[in-house]
């Protein structure tokens, strides 16, 4: 084995950071946060004119899955605004995929030029794992279809141009056979966005579609094959493109407070005992998140589909985020509940910041419970147990 | 970047997967009880060449790398197999570094093996391998000691958990065959060498721990279907796949930073050792790192394995309690994890301190 990621994907690496050096700017960020819109339109056209994004989209071009998930790696590790971009790159690569010439020679430039972004519109009120059983209908009529329902959690659609849209069309078959996707621009008439805030910083929200009228071409892939679509999606998704590494900032920033904090000893509370040995076992999973994650993104560059180790690298890394965050919010104590821009903070409100973050990390993109049931029954070969 | 074993380890996995399982394994594990030394087994694995194969080609050693070494000593795990090979193959090595690796050591007919510890008033503590092995190499003060060789070695095991070949070693007319600092870290890197191997060795445990769970879940049925069928059963083992993979992942990358970091006896490419941003290559760091991670996974593995065989994995008939006990023997002697993670801790370099401006930057 060679752990090394060879000289093409260091310049890579080197490249992004040096990216980030320049404008990853405490404007950015701190607009991140203060909006809940974890997507930076101005941040994404600056990647994409420095030649780093059309090598974002899975699929597309000349680069390997390995740069895709140094990518969103950097940029999950330096904290940046990264989410609306990975769904965006996400589509971009479903688009590539199974998209029409039109996809491909109008939609696709659009969102590798960082202007125009995506959202994801899957889950529903009533349906979330139970994704195949949504039931926002897309109706037929001529060379048009007629959608009518409700998403729920459509992340970034208040920014979003365009929405990857899971519907029904096909009522009377099994669940998954009778589902189509479309790709869809927010401003077509009959679609209305309600902000849903969460108890982190970031913003999500509900959208409706009441008779939106859309071409058949914005149909992706063929009439009822809609969740063969959502495979593409999934497996390009899973473990590359960032949300498995979220305890390196955190490590991060709790180091370099922990390391100007005075101990009531001396020194400073770094070399606390705990703190070492806290601070040791987060740097120890997070060189095994790291792993996971590179494990699937290798299968992906060589030629697999890697579903199960994307679960695997999920599952582990979550777990521990939130492990790491307890113990860091419980160490901190009182200061630890303050907030950003509070005097006294302790790691300047980021032990706030990702108490109040990481438990959603178990539940989008696929819940915990989901990603064992996948790995009980395709891993570990278990009966199903629904 | 290759996430693959080489051609050349795909072999050596195949040849000692095999071995193991025909001369090794859960019914030998047991005949070896209490002392975790299977003579026999030694015997045949002489044949095999294994125990020179970690010397160096010059000293008339298999000139294996660090790697191909964990390769078998995950093999060794996942058999439980009661031989010293990993002690062996480190204090081999170690040897060779001071020119001290005999024909007898490295035809395995010595055996040898490895103090962690430096000695407390001229003895070697619970020596991992101190009951199976001849020789054993210590560090008493700062000089690196081969002690006076021990015909029936057996005759000082420690009764204990895993059925380790644990003995205390005295280091009377011990031969001294290296001094000071350079005898210290040569020791060190042995250590680190063994923290590695039994790192793969346990990752070896934890995967066949996942195998005997699943199994027995498919195979007991209550209330009228396979255990294996309920959920909550599945939830506690589809944890470990990632959690053992995420081992032996950090394991192989510990032995191939081992490997990088010498180069023929000489200093090797240097290692990174940045956690604020999640780059490691470090050896030492990457060896310690493997060992708590893999002792994790074989814990937690042995541990929910054991717990979805029900009454039976307490009993002694039940293959899991061998795996169990061996899982937290090899996690736990060299000492405290958390021991191992606040050394590693103090390894790390002094964190950037941002200006203490609030806000989030
Ligand atoms: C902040 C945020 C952003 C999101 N962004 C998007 C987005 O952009 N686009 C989008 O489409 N969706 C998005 N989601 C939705 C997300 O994917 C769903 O929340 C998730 O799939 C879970 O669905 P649910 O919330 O309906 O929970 P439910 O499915 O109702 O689950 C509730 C609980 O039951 C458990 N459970 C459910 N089924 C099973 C089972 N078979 N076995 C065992 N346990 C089970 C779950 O694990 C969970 O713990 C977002 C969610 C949040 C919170």
């Amino acid at each position: 084995m060679d752990f090394s990621l060879g000289d093409r994907a260091e310049f890579f690496r080197d490249e992004v950071r040096n990216f980030l050096a320049e404008h990853l700017t405490t404007e950015v960020v701190e607009r991140m946060h203060s909006t809940g819109t974890f997507d930076d339109k101005d941040f994404n056209v600056a990647l994409a004119e420095a030649g780093l994004l059309a090598g974002a989209v899975p699929g597309y071009g000349d680069r390997d899955p390995i740069e895709l998930y140094i990518l969103f790696n950097e940029l999950e590790k330096a904290g940046a605004p990264y989410d609306g971009l990975a769904v965006t790159m996400l589509v971009a690569g479903v688009v590539n995929a199974v998209g029409t010439d039109l996809h491909r020679d109008t939609v696709l430039p659009q969102l590798l030029s960082g202007r125009s972004s995506c959202c994801l519109g899957y889950s529903e009120p009533d349906y979330g794992s139970d994704l195949a059983a949504i039931t926002t209908r897309a109706v037929r009529d001529g060379d048009e279809w007629i959608i009518d329902g409700q998403k729920m959690w459509t992340t970034m659609a208040h920014e979003a141009e365009w929405v990857i849209l899971l519907t029904r069309t096909n009522p009377d078959v099994p669940k998954h056979k009778g589902l189509t996707m479309f790709l869809v621009p927010m401003d077509t008439p009959g679609i209305e966005v309600q902000p849903v805030p969460t108890m982190a910083s970031e913003r999500t929200n509900a959208t409706f579609y009441d008779g939106v009228r859309v071409d058949d071409g914005c149909r992706l892939g063929e009439v009822d094959d809609g969740w063969a679509v959502m495979g593409i999606a999934l497996a390009f998704e899973r473990g590359v493109m960032g949300g498995t590494n979220p305890a390196v900032p955190l490590l991060r920033h709790v180091r370099s407070w922990a390391a100007k904090t005075p101990a009531p000893d001396g020194g400073t509370i770094l070399n606390d005992p705990l703190m070492l040995e806290r601070t040791a076992r987060t740097a120890i999973a997070n060189q095994v998140s790291q792993l996971l994650t590179l494990r699937a993104a290798w299968i992906a560059a060589t030629g697999g589909l890697p579903g199960l180790e994307g679960s695997m690298a999920k599952l582990y890394a979550t777990e521990r985020y939130q492990q790491t965050v307890r113990w860091f919010q419980q160490m901190a104590g009182a200061e630890g509940l303050l907030s950003f821009g509070t005097d006294g903070a302790a790691a300047d409100g980021w032990i706030d910041y990702d108490g109040r973050h990481s438990p959603v990390t178990t539940i989008y993109g696929g819940t915990t419970e989901i990603n064992r049931n996948n790995v009980a029954e395709r891993h570990l070969g278990l009966p199903r147990s629904r | 970047m290759d996430l693959n074993l080489t051609k050349d380890q795909e072999t050596i996995r195949e040849v000692f997967a095999a071995f193991f399982e025909g001369e090794t394994g859960p019914i030998r594990a047991r005949a070896a009880e209490p002392v975790g030394m299977d003579a026999a087994a030694w015997e045949r694995l002489l044949e095999t060449g294994a125990p020179s194969m970690g010397a160096s080609e010059a000293a008339g050693g298999g000139g294996a790398s660090l790697a191909d070494l964990t390769v078998v000593a995950t093999e060794a795990g996942a058999f439980i197999a009661p031989l010293p090979f990993v002690d062996h193959a480190v204090t081999t090595r170690l040897l060779d570094t001071v020119n001290a690796c005999d024909d007898g050591m490295l035809a395995g007919t010595t055996i040898v093996g490895l103090a962690l510890c430096p000695a407390i008033d001229g003895i070697a503590r619970t020596v991992p391998s101190g009951a199976a092995a001849h020789r054993v190499v210590a560090i008493d003060g700062n000089r690196l000691v081969l002690d006076r060789p021990v015909d029936n070695p057996s005759a000082g095991h420690l009764a204990n958990h895993g059925c380790l070949p644990l003995a205390h070693r005295d280091l009377t007319g011990a031969e001294v065959v290296a001094s000071g600092p350079d005898a210290l870290a040569k020791h060190a890197r042995a250590v680190d060498e063994w923290r590695t191997l039994t790192a793969a060795t346990l990752v070896g445990i934890a995967r066949s721990a996942v195998d005997l769970g699943v199994a027995y879940v498919m195979e007991r049925k209550q209330f009228g279907r396979p255990i294996g069928s309920f959920q909550a059963v599945q939830h506690q083992l589809a944890d470990l796949p990632g959690l053992v993979d995420g081992a032996g992942l950090l394991t192989s990358k510990a032995a191939w930073a081992g490997d990088r970091a010498t180069v023929d006896g000489l200093a090797g490419e240097p290692g990174v050792l940045d956690v604020d941003s999640n780059d490691v290559t470090d050896f030492v760091a990457l060896a310690a790192m493997a060992l708590v991670a893999a002792g994790e996974a074989a814990t937690t593995a042995t541990d929910r394995s054991l717990h979805v065989h029900g009454g039976y994995g307490f009993s002694e008939e039940y293959d899991i309690q061998l795996y169990y006990r061996r899982a937290r023997a090899l996690a736990y002697v060299l000492g405290d994890p958390a021991r191992e993670c606040r050394r590693l801790a103090s390894m790390f370099p002094t964190p950037f301190v941002y200006a203490s401006e609030a806000g989030a930057t």
